[in-house]
């Protein structure tokens, strides 16, 4: 679409290319955090951005929660970009997964045995939808989507049968609960003792396990025969099935896959913040706008999305709450307004 | 901005508008009777439970219908639209809650806040043709979402979780318009009116080339019609109608909060109109009776809490079956079973 608008492409013979100029903005908006969490803040900063704990502890909380969303909407964006299915149900496996991660934690007291079991019963779930509904749907991308929403209805509703209307948490593990003291010095006492910044050692997991999925994925989209697979039926379906692939076979893949990362998702999600009625619609949001704006079907894309809503949402929660929900909408325009397809879409 | 297609679609003469299973003259005229007769035997509970509520909800499916329908862009912000039209009246007139409610006359809210809720659904379509197909689904749904959301954690100008309450409907010649049989009557009329415009505005310049937009957007480009303007416009003409069914809503409820513009609302005036059919523009009205139906009576067969169930599971049923719906189901039943020469490839 974009070439029909008539807009000149970014001309190398000016000097630069669009890529060095983002690069440029980049290093300089990357040299500024680093100045922000290494310095001591002057008087007028902390006047603007309350302190440099809360900013910070802010920032933290932002990607923690783009490691949620990340891990939510790489599941969708994955199914997407293959299968061309919006699964508006993604928001319902994730509570889902956070249901029975719940179940078995509370029930054996091992928190890895429930993850383990989310991420199993959710590929099964995901393995069956697949099976019975869209492989009955196939080709009809909208019926698919209209079949998700009614998933979505009754799984909402059964789930409310089920677990009632209550707000559970997952107790987190001893070995990743309590704060860790982090090398960043937030303000110098009179006396001359710093003090260090301290978070919630299972937030920093969460951040850590987000980026491990994600090198994770990239390593098998980039450098499998599975990932080829998938990266090809992204491009060309028909290709990848006239060249001796059994594509139903790979859709399973990915999209149990999908349903398992929705499923951990869950029971991180459960456990840094809690399990409700409602969250299966937040996250769908979540995944939805982390999408758009990433890019459909792109990994990279989920990532700077989850990246840029995450922060977006913990800043704006904190510095102007009563427009926390209007930042994300902004953001979407502003990206629908730039980029259609999306940051990394094609 | 319908000057934008000067050249009538020249050459063959098209069959405008004619999806199988469409009622003719004398169902309308029957339909017609059987609804304006309806009071004389129906309580004041079916009146307006049943019959006002689903001539509203119709109505807010309607708008979706003639995006889905004629445009070929399924929107769930129609009633994100309402919600604009039905906020413009709870702060502009009088509400109970003794925030704003400026006390405006009902003549006067009421074109304010179709205008707004109009201006709002361009918006909204504005943003949302840069994508098509399912994308549309995903913008209009995060759009839906967001402004939940918003007018949720916004007190200065929405009242946040709480919203407003004790929003009247106007009194007319001495007539309270809440009455059941005149509010009755009152959305019959709006519901009429509106599916008559449909009905002729399918036919009209515009109507043809919005949905020869819908079905091949390049070829229309370059025959030089401005095809981001038709499809902005019938964003304009569908806020229009889910502005109307907006103020009745907000009449209807007395009240209006984050909740009534809620993604589950959204998804049920979708779920509405599937199950009624996009072909035609009485299906999203069929919708809303069997959808309402269900809601009023499902604690009966199913027990209080799971009517929902019930309600997807019957959305599943239609979507899986029957692409079109009810009215699908019935042309089926007729045996007319053809494809519509206005939407290629539908049938594959």
């Amino acid at each position: 679409m974009s070439s029909v608008d008539g807009k000149a492409p970014f001309n190398a013979r000016q000097g630069l290319t669009a890529r060095q100029v983002w690069a440029g903005i980049g290093l300089v908006l990357a040299l500024i955090l680093v100045w922000m969490v290494v310095a001591q803040w002057p008087a007028w900063l902390n006047g603007i951005l309350i302190s440099k704990r809360t900013f910070l502890t802010t920032l933290l909380n932002g990607l923690t929660l783009a490691g949620l969303y990340f891990l939510v909407a790489s599941g969708f964006t994955l199914i997407f970009g293959l299968m061309r299915n919006v699964n508006l149900a993604h928001g319902s496996l994730y509570l889902l997964g956070a249901y029975v991660g719940y179940e078995v934690v509370s029930r054996t007291g091992m928190w890895l045995l429930g993850v383990a079991v989310a991420c199993l019963v959710l590929a099964v779930v995901g393995l069956i939808l697949q099976v019975l509904v869209f492989r009955r749907l196939e080709g009809d991308d909208l019926r698919q989507t209209l079949v998700t929403i009614g998933i979505s209805i009754v799984a909402a509703d059964m789930m409310i049968a089920v677990w009632g209307g209550n707000t559970y948490q997952i107790t987190e593990p001893d070995w990743l609960s309590g704060a860790v003291r982090l090398p960043v010095v937030t303000t110098i006492r009179a006396d001359g003792t710093a003090i260090f910044l301290a978070y919630p050692f299972f937030r920093l997991f969460v951040l850590f396990l987000a980026v491990a999925v994600g090198i994770g994925l990239w390593l098998m989209i980039n450098r499998t025969r599975l990932g080829a697979m998938i990266r090809a039926g992204v491009n060309d379906r028909a290709m990848l099935s006239a060249s001796g692939v059994n594509v139903h076979v790979v859709f399973a893949i990915v999209f149990a896959l999908g349903a398992a990362l929705a499923g951990l998702a869950g029971v991180i999600g459960g456990s840094a913040l809690s399990v409700s009625p409602g969250e299966d619609v937040r996250y769908l949001l979540a995944s939805l706008v982390v999408v758009i704006v990433g890019g459909m079907g792109s990994v990279t894309g989920a990532a700077i999305g989850a990246v840029l809503i995450g922060i977006a949402e913990q800043l704006g929660l904190v510095y102007f709450p009563t427009y926390g929900g209007v930042v994300t909408f902004l953001i979407l325009v502003v990206a629908l307004a730039v980029r259609p397809q999306g940051i990394m879409g094609k | 901005m319908s000057a934008a297609s000067p050249r009538p679609a020249a050459g063959r003469s098209l069959p405008a508008a004619a999806p199988p299973g469409d009622p003719s003259v004398g169902a309308h005229l029957g339909l017609a009777a059987a609804l304006l007769l309806l009071p004389a035997v129906a309580s004041g509970f079916i009146l307006v439970q049943i019959g006002a509520q689903s001539l509203i909800l119709g109505l807010l499916a309607l708008s979706l219908m003639v995006l889905a329908g004629y445009g070929g862009m399924i929107s769930l912000a129609q009633i994100t639209v309402a919600g604009i039209a039905g906020y413009t009246v709870a702060i502009l007139g009088e509400n109970s809650v003794a925030v704003h409610g400026f006390g405006w006359p009902w003549w006067l809210t009421v074109p304010v806040a179709i205008t707004f809720a109009a201006l709002g659904a361009a918006l909204i379509g504005w943003i949302s043709v840069r994508t098509q197909g399912i994308y549309t689904i995903m913008i209009t749904l995060a759009i839906a979402t967001a402004m939940s959301l918003f007018a949720q954690q916004n007190y200065t100008l929405f009242n946040g979780f709480e919203g407003f309450a004790g929003i009247p409907a106007p009194t007319l010649f001495g007539q309270r318009l809440r009455a059941p049989m005149a509010f009755y009557y009152l959305c019959l009329g709006v519901a009429a009116l509106c599916y008559v415009a449909v009905l002729y505005g399918a036919r009209s310049t515009f109507g043809l080339g919005l949905q020869a937009t819908r079905d091949n957007q390049r070829r229309m480009r370059a025959l030089g019609f401005d095809t981001t303007a038709h499809k902005v416009f019938a964003w304009f003409l569908a806020g229009i109608i889910a502005g109307l069914a907006g103020v009745l809503l907000v009449w209807f409820q007395g009240r209006i909060s984050p909740g009534t513009i809620g993604v589950a609302a959204a998804i049920n005036i979708l779920v509405i109109a599937v199950v009624g059919g996009l072909r035609h523009p009485i299906g999203p009205f069929l919708g809303a009776v069997v959808v309402v139906l269900i809601q009023t009576f499902a604690t009966d067969v199913v027990g209080a809490a799971r009517h929902n169930t019930l309600i997807g599971i019957t959305f599943l049923v239609i979507v899986y079956f029957s692409p079109d719906g009810l009215l699908g189901l019935w042309s089926r039943f007729q045996g007319q079973f053809r494809q519509n020469p206005l939407r290629p490839g539908d049938g594959a």
